[in-house]
Order: C-alpha cells, then structure tokens, then sequence
C-alpha cells in the first residue's frame, strides 16, 4: 500500500520519535500517525523534506478533548498526522513557516476555534471581521449558533494590509462589492502606474458559518450544506461528504451509483470549464467566444435539468448513493451531446488557439512558476497548468476511476494560456470518461439503504472536483447526528497562488488572471 | 476571421422568446413594487452578492448567454450602484458584507428597487439567521420583489426582473 510506504519513510525521517501508523476504515486510504504536539513541526518538517504537499488542518473538538489533523500527500499517498489538544488552551505548533500551504487555514481556525498557532508570522485575523470579537471563538462547541452579533455590523476597516512604500507607489483597493457579477472579497493592489507590484487578498465576506450549521444535522441535512459550499461545486463537495459518510458507516455504495457519481463530477467540470473559457475570453475582449461557449454552456445545463433535476446538479447525490437513475434513452441523449460538443469544439478551439489578439493578451499573463505553484499547494488545473500533474483520479483512484485510465493534460508555462488549455483539454478528458461511464454503467440499483454509524465514527472524503482535490472530514455524534464537519475547497491554494502570479502584470489583466484560476470566494469562507 | 464568420452564420440566432405562460404566483414571484413604465426602456441593474453558494451568480452570468440575451429587454448590469435603477441581492446577508449591501443600497439613485433572488435571500434558503448571517435580505433592507429558486434559473430571473419593471403584459420589446 502506498500510504505505508510513505508512513515507512516518515518514521525512518524521526528515528527520535517514535511513531505508530496504523489504519482506521473510515480514514482509508490515508495511514493514520498520531503524534504529541511537540512533534507535531518535526513531523511537518519530515513530509516536507520528503517533498509531501500539505493538503489540510481541521481541529475536531471531541467530548473529552479536541483533536488535530493535518493530512499530508506524496505521489498519491496519503497520511494523517494527529495530536490532542487541551480545550481549555489549545495550541499547536505552527506548519506555515514550513508549508506556506497552511497559512491562511491556520489563521482560519484560530479565529474560529481559538486555537494558538506557535510560530504563525502572521498574527493578523483570517475569518473574523466585525461580527464577533477577538475573545470569541464562534465553532467552539460551548458558543450558541446565534453567536451575539451587533445589530449593525460594521466594516472590517482595521485590517493591516501589507504596506509597500515606495516614490510613485499607490494602493487600489477594491470590493468587497466588484463591478461585475462576481463573489464578494477585497482586494489590495500596490501598483507603480500600470504595473501591479504585490495584490493582497482579504476574503470572509461570504462566511456563512458552514461548520456551525453542520452540527446536528442528520446525513440528509448535512448533505444540502454541502451541496452549497461552494455553488458551482456542489457535485465535488456533495460527493466528499458522502465519502466521508459512508466510510464513516461502512456504508457499500452500489456501482451503478458510483459510475453515476463519476458521470455527474465529469458534468460538473464539463459546465465549469464550458463557462470560464468563455469567460477568459469575453475577459479581454473577445466576446464571439464568450457567447460560444456560452451557448454550450446553456445546453450543456438544459441536458442537466432534463436528465438530473437541476442545471447546476445540486442535491442529485445521497448517503448510500444517487437520486435519480439515467435510462437508456438518457444514456443515448448524453453518448450524441458529447459527440456534438467534441465537433463543436475542435473548431472553436482551433480559432481560440490561433488568434493573435487572444495571443498577445493570454500568453505570458499571470505566470505561476512550478516552484510557487508547489510551495503553494496548487491543485487541479491550477497546478496542471504550472507543471504539477497530481489528480487523484489517476494517482489516488476511487471509483468509478479505478477501472478508467484519466489522461492528465500538463503544461509548464503557467500563464493564462496555460490555464485555458489545460481547461480545453479536460473538457476532452471527461467526455472520454463520461463516455467509457456510459458505455458500462453497471446494472443494479441507484442508492443502498443509508444507516447512520454510531457516536465517534468518522470518515475522509477525498475527490477530484472539478478544482481538484475537494476533502471532507465528518464526525458523528449521538443519533446519527453530524459532531463534525470540515469541508476544504481546493480555492484555498488558489487565492496565494493568484497573489504571486500578479506582480509584474498591469491592472488591466486582473480580471483574466483571475478569471483563469477562478478560485471560489464561498468555498474558502464557509 | 473567415472562420469566426462562418461560425457565427452557421450558429444563427439562438435567442428564444421568452415563455410567459406560467404566471407570477405559480413561478412563487412576489412583487411588492414596482419601477413601472418609466423605465421600460432601460433598466440598470447592480447585482450585491451579500453571502451567496455562488450558484445563483452562474444563473445569473446565464442570463447573458445568446439563449436569453437579457440585453434585448434593455436590461442591463451596471457596475455601480449610483447608476443602477435596482439592487440585485444574492444571497443571505453575511454579517461582514452587512455594511456593504447597506451603502452600496444607500447609494443608489431613489426609489431604488430592492429584488431578492434566490432561496437565501428570499428567507435564508439553507444558512438562516446565525452568528456569521443576518439572515434573508428583508432583515436588512426592505425587499420589493422576490424571485425564488436555488438557484432560480435564467427564466425564472427574467420573469422577476421583468415584473420588477412593471412589464409582465408586454414581454418581447419595450413598446
Ligand atoms: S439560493 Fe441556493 S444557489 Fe442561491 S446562494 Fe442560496 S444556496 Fe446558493
């Protein structure tokens, strides 16, 4: 098993500590290390030394003490590293100056469980603005869902953006409200004329309390949060948290419903990729491609509400399964779509790919370099376009993907073209796959009966989303009720990431550039 | 260029009347106010998104593609709220985007329509009221129509956008 081998090599790093792999069915397939808290950076420091990218921290504040994960991934191995925190004054070691990864995340649960990172560089908040104080810790188990809100809230004015000084040197602020139809967020531009030299970003505007609001809700209930973490994910989170569900409960997901699972995930990323290349375009100008895509972007959600429910695919999953079958007349209505999209494609791919005034705006803009994209933890086309090739469909397979060969599209350029081929390209990829889905759906039935564990189970979700890796952790208390439950959106990574691309490019390619990494603005709030 | 052409012939005119058979009531659109024929010929549009999943932002960018075309209606989104005739709300109130809905609806030129689209911000959808929301739009601003869905789609949008300027009878082209 690779997460062994990889545990193996952790425990030959810290010949001083001496550590304990070991398995629990629901975190499958990571290997489980529990560790004390003062080995908790040494144990960081040898995944980093092993070249293993730091993937997530939740805290999960059990009944008799808290507990601290951090799971950590090489090659497609998985390990989750875990120690024990005292409630009463918990604090860990920080992984930042180790994993810039962990930054934010880490700044994240300090503000909402109160959680002291030792050796954090930024002291600054994350989540928390003006609707809470710096005493309180909203996902604390001891504080009320209502909280204790001012009846205004006022803006967060005293956050400490970075200051660069400088003869000539202005700042831009904009949002959290954005000129076009996007999420909210703030960003901070030090610019000199045209030219960007840094961007902050400063997110929380879209938080809506996801974690708090899990907590006692049965499966069902959980899994209409999930479905709306982030909107235009809600396949990928739907699916981790009932990963993470049915690992939890032992729960063997038919595999007719898993095919339909992979069907539905393949349309997710279809739709996502359809809407930003044309979006990418109309960025800079050219609006022939963005009404293009966007028409087969409208049909590609017609088919969608026709055959699923729901343009977006919100709600088709469930515990133990999927909500609707696909008969053999939908079967066929996909198999001829996806056959009219590949022809109508090649030709708009062709012009996309060949127009100088597209060229000169696309090649060369917001450049990520393979070193920032990993020490980031970039995933998914983000990465794909920097040089880094992880998908967990091909190296951490689950099914349906485990009986498919994934082809991953990788580039090196890591400018906005890059981005926009590697999202042309999996648009090729998950036709193939969803016509290999199509062409053996296993027979049988659609879903299983769904028993929830009991109190203490917990399970780890892992698919790749349409962003990439999208996690879920859950927990399960008394009566079936959720105890815990920690999303991560693969956005996380992709704010930084936008961050160190921009410097150097003007003003005016913001949009493009933030178009082409589309991080979600709600999935890294909650 | 050639081949941008011959596209754009060969793709012909996608844009479809809009179905209004259904009625307000039965789509669950609720109009309090509207803006009336004053502004049938144009209609600006600022869209808050005040705490959203994002879902309804991509059935809103929907309403542009060449299937809705919600230009042809003279509707149109504007970048600020001082040129807008309505405020768009996505979306339950986030508490840190309290202050910001409630300016960019301060700056707005009266009588400022107010419309809640979406489950959220109709009456708090999946999120509800809590430490980090305020809840449905209408617990920070009056709301003059609302447009229900999760997300709602384009045409249920259009419907509602329609009916907030008063012009439910006439549906293909400002007179
Ligand atoms: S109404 Fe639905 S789609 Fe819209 S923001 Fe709320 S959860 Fe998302």
């Amino acid at each position: 098993m690779m997460a062994q081998a990889f545990a193996e090599r952790l425990r030959a790093a810290l010949p001083a500590v001496a550590l304990a792999p070991r398995t629990e069915p629901g975190l499958m397939p990571a290997m489980v290390i529990a560790v004390a808290a003062d080995d908790w950076a040494a144990l960081g420091s040898a995944a980093h030394g092993l070249g293993a990218r730091w993937s997530a921290c939740w805290i999960d504040p059990e009944p008799d003490h808290w507990r601290a994960w951090v799971l950590y991934e090489q090659g497609g191995a998985y390990v989750l590293a875990q120690t024990a925190l005292d409630p009463r004054a918990p604090r860990l070691p920080s992984l930042t100056p180790v994993f810039a990864a962990a930054d934010r995340p880490e700044r994240a649960i300090r503000d909402l469980l109160g959680v002291a990172f030792d050796g954090h560089p930024d002291a600054r908040r994350w989540l928390r603005h003006q609707a809470w104080s710096a005493e309180v810790h909203p996902l604390q188990p001891g504080q009320p869902l209502a909280g204790t809100p001012p009846a205004r809230t006022p803006a967060d004015v005293g956050y400490a953006f970075r200051k660069i000084a400088g003869d000539a040197v202005h700042e831009v602020a904009v949002g959290p409200i954005h000129a076009g139809t996007i999420e909210p967020g703030h960003f901070r531009f030090a610019t000199v004329g045209e030219q960007a030299l840094t961007l902050e970003t400063r997110l929380g505007y879209a938080h809506r309390g996801v974690e708090k609001l899990a907590v006692g809700r049965d499966a069902a209930g959980l899994l209409r949060l999930a479905a709306r973490v982030a909107g235009d994910s809600t396949v990928a989170h739907a699916w981790a948290a009932c990963m993470a569900m049915e690992r939890a409960a032992g729960c063997a997901v038919p595999p007719r419903a898993l095919a339909l699972r992979g069907l539905l995930a393949e349309r997710e990323r279809v739709a996502n990729h359809l809407g930003d290349v044309g979006a990418i375009a109309g960025d800079v100008g050219f609006s022939f491609a963005q009404m293009q895509f966007g028409a087969l972007r409208e049909r590609w959600q017609r088919r969608s509400a026709a055959l699923f429910g729901h343009r977006l695919l919100m709600d088709t999953l469930c515990a133990g399964g999927v909500r609707t079958d696909l008969d053999l007349e939908g079967t066929q209505a996909l198999l001829q779509d996806h056959a009219r999209l590949r022809a109508e494609l090649a030709p708009l791919t062709a012009i996309l790919l060949d127009h100088p005034s597209l060229e000169d705006r696309l090649v060369g803009a917001g450049a990520l370099s393979a070193a920032d994209a990993r020490a980031l933890g970039c995933l998914g086309y983000l990465g794909r376009a920097s040089g880094l090739a992880f998908d967990l469909r091909r190296d951490a397979p689950y099914p349906p993907y485990d009986r498919l060969p994934v082809r991953v599209p990788l580039y090196d350029s890591g400018d906005v073209a890059a981005r926009m081929r590697v999202r042309l390209d999996e648009i090729g990829v998950a036709l193939e796959l969803m016509d290999a889905l199509l062409a053996a759906l296993p027979p049988g039935p659609v879903s299983t009966h769904w028993e929830a564990p009991p109190a203490g189970a917990r399970g780890l979700g892992l698919v790749e989303g349409w962003r990439g890796e999208t996690l879920a952790f859950v927990r399960f208390g008394a009566d079936g009720r959720v105890a815990r439950y920690a999303p991560r959106d693969p956005s996380v990574f992709a704010w930084p990431a936008l961050e160190s691309m921009l410097p150097g490019n003007i003003i005016p390619d913001f949009p493009v550039c933030n178009k082409s990494v589309n991080g979600a603005y709600a999935g890294c709030d909650l | 260029m050639l081949r941008i052409l011959h596209r754009v012939i060969t793709t012909g005119t996608l844009t479809e009347p809009l179905d209004a058979s259904a009625s307000l009531e039965s789509l669950g659109i609720e109009v309090r106010r509207t803006l009336g024929a004053r502004f049938a010929g144009s209609f600006a549009i600022r869209h808050v998104d005040a705490g959203s999943c994002n879902g309804c932002e991509l059935e809103i960018h929907a309403l542009g593609n060449p299937y809705h075309d919600l230009e042809r209606f003279g509707i149109r989104f504007v970048a600020s709220p001082r040129h807008a005739d309505a405020l768009l709300v996505t979306g339950v109130v986030s508490r840190h985007m309290q202050e910001a809905l409630l300016r960019a609806h301060a700056a707005m030129a009266k009588p400022g329509l107010v419309i809640a689209a979406g489950a959220c911000a109709c009456d708090g959808g999946e999120f509800g009221t809590s430490y980090a929301s305020c809840g449905a739009v209408d617990s920070v601003l009056p709301v003059d129509v609302r447009i229900p869905g999760c997300p709602p789609t384009p045409v249920v949008l259009l419907r509602g956008l329609l009916a907030a300027l008063g012009r439910e009878a006439g549906l293909t082209r400002p007179g």
